[in-house]
């Protein structure tokens, strides 16, 4: 008898204090990919959003912000999409975070809308994934938002009349060539070749595919690998068959001149141009604050990138929303809040569009310099406020 | 009776071996149970259950057939995808007869590989199985615009079961829909493998000279249970489809093919209930060990599996035996 009464007297006490916390908890479902061989990315964007929390916990208040992780492992979709599911029901978050493949992404849509759970989107960059739910908002970038104005770039600046594409052969390879040939064909210049150059896994030798670039002879090269090191080997691919010497320029968007990666390409990556929206070199007081607090709190020989950034702002976008509806978060109100916002990044200025719900952000383009002994980027010039092209121009799905 | 008293100790002996035991019930309550008991895992329990019967279609070839193979995804795969692009193409949307062609496809792929694959074995007929999965996989990814290529199959959406069970947030409609499926094709799976026909197989996996030897089709009996296997395997698919609506190219991928083989070696092989197991073991402990700790799961699957081989051969299943022989000598 004793035993019962102590039973319901702790489960009391434990509701209560359930109920106590529940009113003051957010709980984020942070849905990365944590291990196998892309677990680099998500731990760039782990690293953003927790370096954000830190800096900013006092903001909060009273309220609190509670982190429960979860391992998407590979782009399948089917293992995101559990998890998630189980965030919802059995942890009963908040908010959804995180998402590196944009696969992981479309299969959990669907949940988010289900369950009424807003989700913030922190990589996965296919153009029309915002559209998949109305409780999405994306805060890192499509890849039409650089490769459209890298191509109208190419033409009227760089001086580029003629241009072949090189590709990995997978959605945000084909998205990206998409953006560069619709952007470079309406500046009037032609592209005279796309070749497709193997899939995202493996890096592949990209001697054939670039000589048969440089025996068409364009004047840029615009080329769209993976994020990683496939750009490396680009790189050196293009220097060792002397296309540089050849009148052949290589242009691309920013991913090939990822932070992380940059100080293994070589002097050869000197004079690459790419398009991008964030380079841990920007000189700009929001970022100079960030790389220092990155380099204070992960060690000196540690670079943010594009994915950490887009952790830092995705936090920092979650952050608004607990402030905005003192911690007691509903699906409509968070997105009602997310629309328009606004916020100096270290990117610089970004926005949240209130129709698509998905990121305006400056696109800069890059130019590899050698700076005191090392590789780094220089902003040759920025494009101001860029909207996602695709769904501007209603290309394909997104004009759905 | 007026029979020979050798074919009726065969047939008793058949017969015996086909009898119930009460042990078996216990799986089947235990899913039952877990229904109950963890209410807010059913969408995982759902999962568990197909990779249940995908484990339990590879050991019809593999520990009953002795056909050993790293491409048993490829009719998962095919049967993933007839039933997405059933529902995300020609929008039919009711889902048993969506099983249903998922099955029929993945069985008639099975047939046309099986017909060529078997006549291979050991390395090259491994070499082979991988191969033809993989060559799936990238048929799948070039036909990018039905299959969805990469960023995967979008737009499948299932009717209601019989038109009233609708499957709702926490999957609990598709929990008791897989344990059906699961339950009949297991009864199909148990029939087969203590008939003549699954006893012939076993003579294939044990001594394959000597069953050529007494006359009996080896080919053509392995060819109809791997066509069987397929379409086991195609089922499981299409259930995978339907309860996640969403197919991408990784139901095809080399890493479900090794998934669901270790599954089954973790289980124990050619014992119909070492799929249980195995799947359950393995994918309960892959979602509690990410969970605790996302960055650093693998090392514990890895654990598991290693101790599994030095100290458990026969499979976890095996291991109960083991250990019921050496500490209850009193049973026969």
């Amino acid at each position: 008898m004793k035993n019962w009464k102590t039973t319901v007297l702790a489960g009391t006490a434990l509701l209560a204090w359930a109920a106590a916390a529940q009113a003051e908890t957010v709980k984020v479902g942070v849905v990365l990919t944590y291990s196998g061989g892309a677990a680099e990315f998500g731990q760039q964007v782990d690293r953003g959003m927790n370096l954000y929390m830190k800096k900013h916990a006092e903001e909060l208040g009273s309220n609190k912000i509670e982190l429960i992780k979860r391992d998407s492992k590979r782009p399948g979709g089917d293992i995101a999409k559990n998890a998630v599911q189980q965030l919802i029901t059995r942890d009963k978050v908040d908010m959804l975070a995180g998402f590196i493949f944009s696969p992981n992404a479309m299969a959990s849509a669907p949940l988010a809308t289900q369950g009424k759970v807003p989700m913030v989107i922190m990589n996965a960059g296919t153009a029309w994934i915002p559209s998949l739910s109305p409780y999405i908002a994306r805060v890192s970038f499509s890849m039409w938002q650089s490769g459209y104005p890298m191509g109208g770039y190419a033409a009227d600046k760089l001086g580029c009349k003629t241009a072949a594409v090189g590709y990995t052969d997978y959605p945000p390879g084909k998205d990206s060539l998409n953006a560069f040939k619709t952007g470079f064909e309406k500046a009037g210049g032609k592209v005279v070749d796309a070749v497709p150059m193997g899939g995202p896994r493996e890096v592949p030798d990209f001697t054939p595919f670039f000589q048969r670039i440089k025996d068409a002879g364009p004047d840029c090269l615009y080329v769209f690998v993976p994020a990683g090191n496939h750009a490396t080997a680009v790189v050196k691919t293009y220097n060792d068959l002397g296309m540089r010497d050849a009148g052949t320029m290589l242009i691309g968007p920013g991913d090939i001149t990822q932070d992380t990666k940059l100080q293994g390409m070589g002097d050869g990556a000197e004079g690459l141009i790419t398009m991008h929206h964030y380079s841990a070199d920007y000189d700009t007081p929001a970022n100079r604050e960030f790389v220092e607090a990155w380099k204070a709190e992960y060690g000196a020989d540690s670079t943010p990138d594009f994915m950490a950034v887009a952790g830092w702002d995705g936090m920092a976008a979650i952050f608004h929303v607990i402030k905005t509806m003192d911690g007691k978060i509903d699906a409509e109100g968070a997105i009602e809040a997310l629309k328009g916002w606004t916020y100096d990044s270290p990117r610089g200025p970004i926005m949240i569009d209130a129709e698509t719900r998905d990121i305006v952000h400056d696109e800069n383009v890059h130019k590899v310099i050698k700076k005191d002994g090392r590789l780094a980027i220089e902003v040759i010039d920025t494009i101001k406020q860029v909207k996602d092209p695709c769904k501007e121009l209603k290309v394909g799905k997104c004009g759905q | 009776m007026g029979a020979p008293p050798d074919i009726s100790a065969a047939a008793a002996f058949m017969e015996r071996r086909h009898r119930w035991r009460p042990a078996e019930a216990l799986p089947w309550l235990a899913a039952v149970a877990a229904f109950f008991l963890f209410p807010d895992y059913t969408a995982f329990g759902t999962q568990v259950l197909i990779m249940i019967l995908f484990a339990l279609s590879l050991d019809l070839i593999m520990g009953y057939a002795g056909i050993v193979t790293l491409g048993h995804a490829a009719y998962f795969g095919a049967g993933a995808y007839a039933a997405g692009m059933l529902s995300a193409h020609l929008g039919w949307g009711e889902p048993l007869t969506g099983l249903m062609i998922a099955g029929l496809t993945a069985a008639a792929v099975g047939f046309v590989s099986g017909v060529v694959l078997l006549r291979y074995h050991g390395l090259t007929l491994l070499m082979l199985t991988l191969a033809t999965a993989i060559m799936l996989q990238e048929l799948a990814n070039v036909q990018e615009e039905i299959t969805g290529g990469f960023d995967g199959l979008l737009g499948i959406s299932i009717d209601p079961i019989f038109g009233l069970f609708e499957n709702d947030l926490w999957g609990r409609t598709y929990y008791w829909y897989a344990l059906i499926v699961l339950f009949a094709l297991f009864l199909i799976a148990r029939r087969i493998v203590y008939s003549p026909f699954g006893q012939s197989l076993s003579g294939i996996r044990e001594n394959v000279g000597r069953m050529h030897a007494i006359g009996s089709p080896v080919h053509r009996r392995l060819v109809t249970v791997y066509t069987i296997s397929a379409g086991m395997a195609g089922i499981a698919g299409g259930l995978f489809a339907q309860s996640n609506a969403f197919v991408t190219l990784d139901v095809l991928s080399f890493a479900r093919s090794g998934a669901v083989l270790i599954m089954l070696i973790l289980g124990g092989t050619g014992r119909l209930y070492g799929a249980f197991v195995g799947a359950t073991v393995y994918m309960v402990l892959e979602d509690e060990l990410a969970k605790l700790s996302p960055e650093f799961w693998e090392f514990g699957i890895g654990l598991l599996l290693v101790l599994t081989v030095l100290f458990a051969r026969r499979g976890l299943l095996g291991l109960i035996e083991d250990l019921g022989a050496r500490f209850g000598k009193a049973k026969p």
